[in-house]
């Protein structure tokens, strides 16, 4: 059927994908990054640090739920992965604490992190908080606008959160300002990317940080049902918590890999962040991927209703699985994603990230053509990346709650 | 073509050469070119024409900003190629400092031929080392274009060597590790860098970031073959009331550099 799936090379390259665009000043940090992770991942007592901060700190493993009130509803069996039940509310917490652990093996003290909702700098500034490190996250001044309360968790737990003012204003802009503080401190600081994207060897570190995910829900399911789902879907942001499930399931050809890009107003619209559904090829943030740019390969703002989809770029790992046909990427708009979030709402009782919500109406989109292959017992198994107090403000707006409040 | 004359004619004078950086299309196109044509007659030796970019981490406040106003105004590839044009063939090379991706999007070849038929001299870039490069070596290759990369303070003995053997033309020393910006004082791992570089290569030698005054261009043509000054020529634009205060300022910076490159190595 497909090509295998195999990767990175050891320059960090998925065929065309991935690589290092950076400027020379940052490859000998990015060849330390290398050699420490290769090493910590190979060191037993790294990985069992990591581990037990997992387990004792963040809550994790995090449940599989088989959601039966949806499930009947739907005619799959639905199960969740409940990543919104670890510490912190995300998958995210997965990466930061693995970095952050990194950050002490390199003797480093400080970690800067960008942001574009919030989810990612307060991910940071906990792992900083927990394990003593300086933290400085860079932050849209229009996110800041819309996220104040995220901002003053980040202030909370300790860290200096720097408004950008570049550019859009957004998460892209936050990464610019990441690099550029990266190129002027590298001696002392490791930079915290938050997402399965950047330079080699990033794409690869936060992937693996986060595979926890797939292998947890792999042996959750198992036992649960006694066999692997048919499906597996994941929103898809940068691109981590899709990869963290996707990849204990990518060798398994019987589970079908689907992630959900943000749609936003539609596609025709051009608000949206749909990069590998109608994106094309290019260059940003250190990696060769899927992006949206103008014909000058000028970078063009995304869109989502979901802040934590909404980057013009994404990890060059999906641009891979897309192109060799492994996975199959879908667009999600804000209005299908929203009636998923108040579906779950009403069925289960668990209210998802936006984000999440994506994924979670891709697979109801997927209900029906599962069921016609694979009968009643079709099982389709949701990353729940996270969960939905950060979203409450939108939501209630969108739902017009804060009126009838009034 | 090529830079190779232009720091060969400095070396001839005993001094060094003196290279000036200005986005295209900044504040409008027609000034851009009107204002390199000045840092040409008030001494530049080779120009470094900057294509507007969104997303330019390796640049500064200033350069942001220059670049920002470029692209509000429409300056896009093709009005670039047209700069480069209108001054090439003054007896001065033109390169272009570019971030990768807007090549990819016009066509690593198809650009290398188009700027090759405006004259241009090669390109300087910044977020593309010579491990990415294989699609532009084979480019500038067939086009006989200068391909400038950059070595930084970080840069192991090896990846000196990878990178000068890629360069050709000149090889651009980052000689803070930092981003574009003029700086009260130039840096003090330029002079070891540059020592390093020179141990793997006979190509000139460029330092570029955080010059801003004709001291300062005195001191670092004490080591260096080149003298790169991008922020501080940007600066006397966005800081002037009107654009004829602008290139005035530019001509007295530049006039002021050019001295600074002659006293320095003298
Ligand atoms: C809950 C949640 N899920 C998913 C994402 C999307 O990011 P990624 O695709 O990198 O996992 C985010 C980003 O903020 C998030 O907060």
């Amino acid at each position: 059927m497909t090509e295998p799936v195999t990767g990175p090379d050891a320059r960090g390259h998925w065929g065309q994908f991935g690589g290092r665009f950076v400027p020379e000043a940052l490859v000998a940090a990015l060849d330390e990054l290398d050699a420490a992770y290769r090493k910590a991942m190979a060191d037993e007592t790294f990985t069992a640090e990591f581990d037990r901060m997992l387990r004792e700190y963040a809550n994790i493993p995090s449940p599989l739920y088989h959601a039966e009130r949806l499930s009947r509803e739907v005619g799959v069996r639905v199960l969740l992965k409940r990543e919104d039940l670890n510490h912190t509310g995300a998958h995210k917490i997965r990466n930061v604490l693995g970095q952050a652990l990194l950050t002490k093996r390199l003797g480093k003290n400080r970690i800067i992190a960008e942001t574009g909702a919030g989810q990612h700098g307060v991910a940071s500034a906990t792992a900083a908080a927990y394990l003593g490190l300086d933290c400085t996250v860079y932050m849209g001044a229009e996110d800041c606008r819309r996220q104040a309360l995220n901002v003053a968790r980040m202030k909370m737990l300790g860290a200096e959160v720097i408004p950008v003012t570049a550019g859009s204003q957004t998460l892209k802009d936050s990464i610019n300002e990441a690099l550029r503080d990266w190129v002027s401190s590298v001696d002392n600081t490791h930079y915290l990317l938050g997402t399965a994207a950047g330079p080699h060897p990033f794409p690869v570190l936060v992937r693996d940080l986060v595979s926890g995910i797939g292998r947890e829900a792999r042996a959750q399911c198992l036992d649960m049902i006694g066999r692997l789902p048919n499906a597996v879907t994941a929103c898809v942001g940068g691109g981590s918590n899709a990869m963290g499930i996707f990849h204990a399931f990518v060798p398994e050809e019987s589970v079908a890999l689907y992630g959900f890009e943000a749609g936003g107003k539609g596609l025709d619209t051009g608000k949206h962040a749909a990069r590998l559904v109608v994106g094309n090829q290019g260059v940003l943030h250190g990696a060769r991927s899927y992006l949206m740019q103008d014909d000058d390969g000028q970078i063009i703002e995304s869109y989502s209703i979901s802040a934590g989809l909404d980057y013009p770029s994404v990890g060059p790992e999906h641009a891979w699985l897309k192109e060799s046909g492994r996975a199959t990427y879908e667009a999600v708009t804000d209005a299908e994603a929203m009636d998923a979030f108040q579906r779950l709402c009403r069925t289960e009782g668990i209210i998802p990230a936006l984000e999440s919500a994506h994924a979670l109406a891709g697979a109801l989109r997927l209900a029906p053509v599962l069921r016609e292959r694979h009968g009643d017992d079709a099982v389709v198994m949701v990353n729940l990346s996270g969960r939905g107090d950060k979203d409450m403000e939108t939501a209630a707006t969108y739902f017009g709650l804060t009126e009838d409040a009034a | 073509m090529s830079v190779t004359p232009a720091f060969e004619a400095a070396k001839r004078a005993g001094r060094a050469a003196l290279v000036g950086y200005l986005p295209a299309g900044f504040p409008t196109v027609d000034e851009s070119i009107a204002a390199i044509e000045t840092m040409i007659d008030s001494g530049c030796d080779v120009i470094e024409v900057g294509l507007p970019y969104s997303d330019p981490v390796m640049d500064g406040h200033a350069i942001q900003r220059a670049a920002a106003m470029a692209l509000a105004g429409g300056c896009r590839t093709r009005e670039v190629l047209r700069v480069v044009e209108a001054v090439a063939g003054k007896g001065v090379p033109i390169l272009v400092m570019t971030y990768w991706n807007p090549i990819e999007r016009y066509g690593v070849d198809a650009f290398a031929r188009d700027f090759a038929a405006a004259g241009g001299a090669g390109l300087i870039t910044p977020d593309l080392i010579p491990d990415e490069a294989a699609e532009w070596i084979a480019a500038s290759d067939a086009h006989d274009l200068d391909r400038v990369f950059l070595v930084a303070p970080s840069s192991t003995k090896e990846r000196i060597a990878l990178t000068v053997n890629a360069c050709r033309g000149f090889v651009y020393a980052q000689s803070i590790m930092g981003i574009t910006g003029a700086r009260d004082s130039t840096s003090s791992a330029a002079p070891g860098l540059v020592e390093r570089t020179r141990a793997a290569t006979d190509l000139p030698i460029g330092v570029g970031l955080g010059v801003r005054d004709g001291d300062q261009a005195a001191e670092v043509a004490t080591f260096a073959d080149g003298v790169i000054v991008g922020s501080a020529m940007v600066s006397c634009l966005l800081d002037a009331p009107d654009e004829k205060a602008g290139r005035k300022a530019l001509g007295s910076l530049t006039a002021e550099l050019a001295e600074g490159v002659a006293r320095g190595a003298g």
